[in-house]
């Protein structure tokens, strides 16, 4: 199914959007015009690659540095150990939509402790 | 270059190797290391793997299957370099030759005189110091961490979170003023008081008491005594440097490197806690005791070696670390200690939500953030980008 992401004029290049997917997908705009989408979540901890820094085609996590290749998912740099999936992107009338992968994804293990308990994920302080 | 040894098989170490193989060096490597283990993260030691949410096997830095052709010399430990024919002298006897040479032998906890012998009393460095600590750990009881730096800020915390009854002794009167200034070092160590950690200031420990080889309490300076079943001395490391000592190599709190690594003697060059590198942003050699310095600067070290000193490599990006403490992310770029001034531009520190920027002249120097993951990675991109980019914010 293609999910509708947002128009490319509202994307900038080197800008990244995030898709409020479960789990969420992060659609990066390169500075050489290229539209990719990753999944959102580093799979070292939970953080938004969205937020990250964007160089090429390598997004570096922005809490802990690891580098992630987003034509391929790959990691280029740890700490993370596991690829983030990759997601096909069309765009379509000045519109960017991103096709889900079916694979399963690479969901850090504090994620699901942070959804659970709160921890920092939203940016507050129990 | 047809052979080049790396001694130190940590971060740096092994971002030294992946360096030399992805710039094209296909001769022979060897990695020397201390500790018996493969390159593991250590940042992990005092958080998720101290609590248990970790394991050891995920934190492992090299990945499935990875490769790079090298020979592993694990265990062993470099107590010697001859500058003449370029060789490290193992502790074991044995002796490696090479043409070229990355020192990334990295840094030691610094311990608590007096300390020693007594069990329940613990540095954080290695996976060996978390696995004994995490172990005394799950005994519960009282904890006294002393130094409120980072490294005991984030053990602080994590005791907390396993259920211990927590007291932090910081000799300065404010903790982490050195890499955050009064001010914000004031506002990041209120998080103790916010979790109901006891965080005592201006205050030196005296000595350890013990009872049938086990430390039972903290004497103060000032005469108060802590009752502790277990002790964590976060004091602060020094560079492992020892074995240099004689070989020519320039030491100065660390290996003395310019601005890409290279030392005084060609072929040698320098990554990670052990190196102290010239920072022209500063004007100083200074050792970067952060990750991302042993995971990025490495890349640079390697060109340069692998040239002669004839590539001049990209300057590395201006330090940046992170702490994680209470569920509260605080990450930190740049060089506080130039700053004039620091001002909250975002958030508000009575919310543990802040972004904060220092400044030495009105020029943007660094960049705290707490719990401000997005605003703050784009000041730290601001604080890269060279002087005649920047503008007034992000």
């Amino acid at each position: 199914m293609m999910i509708p992401a947002c128009p490319l004029a509202d994307l900038p290049r080197g800008e990244a959007f995030r898709l409020q997917t479960d789990p969420p997908v992060a659609v990066f705009h390169t500075e050489d015009g290229e539209v990719y989408a990753i999944d959102d979540t580093c799979t070292h901890q939970d953080a938004s690659l969205a937020d990250g820094w964007l160089e090429g085609c390598e997004v570096e996590c922005p809490l802990h540095a690891s580098k992630f290749d987003l034509r391929t998912g790959g990691v280029d740099a740890p700490p993370a150990r596991l690829s983030v999936r990759t997601h096909q992107v069309l765009v379509e009338d000045g519109m960017i939509y991103v096709k889900l992968s079916d694979a399963p994804p690479n969901l850090p293990p504090s994620c699901a402790a942070a959804r659970l308990g709160g921890i920092a994920a939203t940016g507050g302080v129990a | 270059m047809r052979s080049v040894a790396v001694v130190g098989a940590s971060l740096a170490g092994l971002s030294a190797a992946r360096a030399l193989r992805a710039q094209g060096y296909d001769g022979r490597l060897v990695i020397v290391g201390e500790e018996t283990h493969r390159p593991y993260d250590r940042p992990p030691l005092s958080k998720e793997f101290l609590s248990g949410r970790t394991a050891e096997s995920e934190l492992l830095l090299e990945a499935d299957g990875e490769d790079l052709g090298a020979q592993w010399l694990l265990g062993a430990r470099a107590v010697g370099l001859d500058r003449a024919d370029r060789a490290v002298r193992l502790a074991d006897g044995r002796t490696v030759r090479a043409d070229g040479i990355v020192l990334a032998t990295g840094a030691a906890a610094r311990t608590l005189q007096g300390g020693h012998g007594l069990g329940g009393v613990h540095v954080l460095r290695t996976l060996d110091d978390a696995r004994a600590l995490r172990a005394d750990l799950a005994r519960g009881g009282q904890l006294v961490v002393i130094g409120g730096g980072f490294i005991g800020a984030e053990v602080a915390s994590t005791a907390h979170e396993l259920g211990l009854d927590v007291t932090v002794v910081e000799a300065a009167p404010t903790p982490l003023a050195g890499p955050l200034g009064t001010a914000m070092g004031e506002l990041v160590s209120a998080l103790h008081a916010d979790h109901g950690v006891r965080l005592l200031c201006g205050v030196g420990v005296q000595a350890l008491s013990g009872s049938r080889g086990r430390v039972t309490a903290v004497l103060l300076e000032d005469g108060r005594s802590l009752p502790a079943d277990t002790v964590v001395a976060g004091v602060g490391a020094r560079p492992c440097v020892e074995w240099l000592e004689g070989s020519g190599v320039a030491l100065d709190n660390g290996v003395r490197c310019d601005a890409a690594g290279a030392t005084n003697i060609p072929g040698v060059v320098a990554v990670g806690d052990c190196a102290a590198w010239y920072d022209p942003a500063v004007g100083a050699h200074r050792r970067v005791e952060h990750w991302t310095g042993a995971r990025e600067r490495p890349a640079a070290a390697v060109t340069a070696l692998l040239s002669g000193g004839a590539a001049v490599p990209e300057p590395p990006r201006p330090p940046y670390f992170w702490s994680d403490q209470y569920g509260v992310r605080i990450q930190f770029a740049g060089h506080a200690a130039g700053a004039d001034s620091v001002t909250i531009e975002e958030g508000a520190a009575d919310d543990r939500s802040f972004l904060a920027v220092y400044r030495q002249a009105d020029r943007p120097v660094a960049v705290l953030g707490v719990n401000r993951t997005r605003p703050f990675m784009r000041w730290r991109r601001q604080l890269a980008a060279p002087a005649g980019q920047r503008i007034g914010a992000p």
